[in-house]
């Protein structure tokens, strides 16, 4: 079976792995380049726990060809932090509570994050929506509008 | 096993279609098959730029069939197209999925097609001259043919086209049924009626009761009620996990008449 080499930026740092024929991104990126912070919830595209920037923009890595990965720049939830410093949005999600068993949580991250890199002071509205891919089970998603609107420091508009 | 092949043209992509081969637009619907182990065969990509080309301004916009939904949304001069792409799915959903695939994407997906069927946009098929109408290639959805770009006549005025999408998980549910209305009017009297419908049947298709009813009348409460009354004619929706074809034909003259509505206030 063809392997393909597949070169790309994750978090900003050049990467390089081998592609299964037909495999996607999640499962490349968790087994391939063994970045475990996009998770598996359903494969299906109807969840959102599997997000990843891709040249900004929030994807479904489960519905993704790893090889269309190949020459552009994917975002994960542990390109969040820096170093032990974490990420606004990290530290709201903390502070609010934003995460019971956190299996959402990477994917709800870039979400927002991709929401605040174009709109930085977004709306309840606009959050609700830019949110809306990315499914909850047990958290409740008032707790995580609320870390989003904290972290764009924007909580007078709601 | 899923093989995939990348070609720079969209004629050599062409070329290479055939047996067990699909076409990867966005992949939102063809990769759920090969995460479940029955993907097609091959799968046949092309980076050709023609693919994801917008000509938004004139009368007639052509958008390759590889656009996605998000950047019709991000073209001012697609207004008219915005209240349909939004509708689709989440944003990521939006980020990926494309014109071409929403063509030929299984029930109850295919809303943007409705949208497309009622302005009665062609399909240009890769490496064939000339423009086909995108309601006649509802019929070869078992084997699409490789479509390239659409040609979407633009409406004259907001008060022509309308969209309605009616779902139940909000903001991104998937349809109960959608319904597209495009009534050029002369005189005060429409011309050229045509309506389509969304999971009303196999695929997208026209409403013929609604736009019998339609023609040749003023946008009024009269009409309005007719129409609505002969909505569900010739429509065979299917039974699924979000509605009864009972259900789907029962209400669609509510929905036909609330879009109608909408339009006619302008
Ligand atoms: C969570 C979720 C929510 C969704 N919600 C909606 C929704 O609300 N409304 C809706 O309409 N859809 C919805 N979809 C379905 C789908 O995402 C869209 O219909 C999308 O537009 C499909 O485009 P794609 O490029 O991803 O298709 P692909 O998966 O790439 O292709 C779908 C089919 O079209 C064929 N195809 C693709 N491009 C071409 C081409 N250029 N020429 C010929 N054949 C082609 C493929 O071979 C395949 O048969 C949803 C999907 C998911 C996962
Ligand atoms: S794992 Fe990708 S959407 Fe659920
Ligand atoms: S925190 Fe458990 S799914 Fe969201």
């Amino acid at each position: 079976m063809a392997k393909k080499p597949v070169t790309f930026t994750l978090n900003g740092r050049e990467s390089a792995a081998f592609a299964e024929e037909g495999q996607n991104l999640l499962d490349f990126l968790r087994r391939s380049v063994g970045d475990l912070s996009p998770k598996y919830g359903c494969g299906q595209g109807g969840c959102g726990a599997c997000t990843v920037l891709i040249d900004g923009e929030p994807h479904l890595s489960c519905l993704t060809l790893a090889e269309a990965a190949a020459g552009r720049k994917v975002e994960t939830a542990s390109g969040l932090a820096t170093g032990p410093v974490l990420h606004r949005l990290q530290e709201a999600f903390m502070e609010r509570f934003a995460a019971q068993c956190g299996f959402c949580t990477p994917g709800m991250l870039v979400s927002a994050k991709a929401l605040l890199d174009c709109n930085p002071r977004p709306t309840r509205d606009e959050i609700v929506e830019a949110l809306s891919g990315n499914l909850c089970r047990c958290t409740g998603y008032e707790p995580i509008i609320e870390a989003v609107l904290d972290a764009a420091g924007e909580r007078a508009r709601a | 096993m899923t093989t995939v092949e990348t070609f720079p043209t969209l004629a050599e992509a062409a070329r290479a279609m055939g047996s067990g081969a699909a076409f990867f637009g966005g992949g939102t619907v063809l990769m759920r098959d090969v995460n479940a182990g029955d993907g097609p065969q091959r799968l046949v990509r092309s980076a050709d730029p023609a693919l994801t080309e917008i000509r938004a301004q004139g009368e007639t916009v052509r958008l390759g069939a590889g656009v996605t939904m998000a950047r019709i949304l991000a073209e001012r001069d697609l207004a008219f197209l915005h209240p349909v792409a939004r509708q689709i799915g989440g944003p990521q959903v939006r980020n990926m999925g494309t014109l071409g695939g929403n063509l030929f994407a299984p029930h109850p997906y295919g809303d943007f097609a409705v949208a497309l069927i009622a302005l009665g946009a062609r399909a240009v098929l890769a490496g064939q001259g000339g423009a086909r109408p995108v309601e006649e290639l509802m019929r070869e959805r078992a084997r699409p043919p490789l479509v390239a770009a659409i040609e979407i006549p633009r409406p004259r005025s907001g008060r022509e086209f309308g969209f309605l999408k009616v779902s139940r998980v909000k903001p991104k549910g998937v349809s109960v049924l959608s319904v597209a209305a495009f009534l050029p009017a002369e005189g005060g009297r429409i011309r050229g009626a045509r309506v389509a419908w969304g999971a009303m049947g196999p695929a997208p298709m026209r409403g013929q009761g609604a736009e019998r009813a339609l023609e040749g009348g003023e946008l009024d409460a009269a009409t309005i009620a007719r129409a609505a009354a002969q909505a569900a004619e010739g429509l065979d929706p299917p039974t699924d996990a979000l509605a009864s074809a009972w259900y789907r034909k029962e209400v669609a003259g509510v929905h036909l008449r609330r879009l109608l509505e909408r339009m006619e206030r302008g």
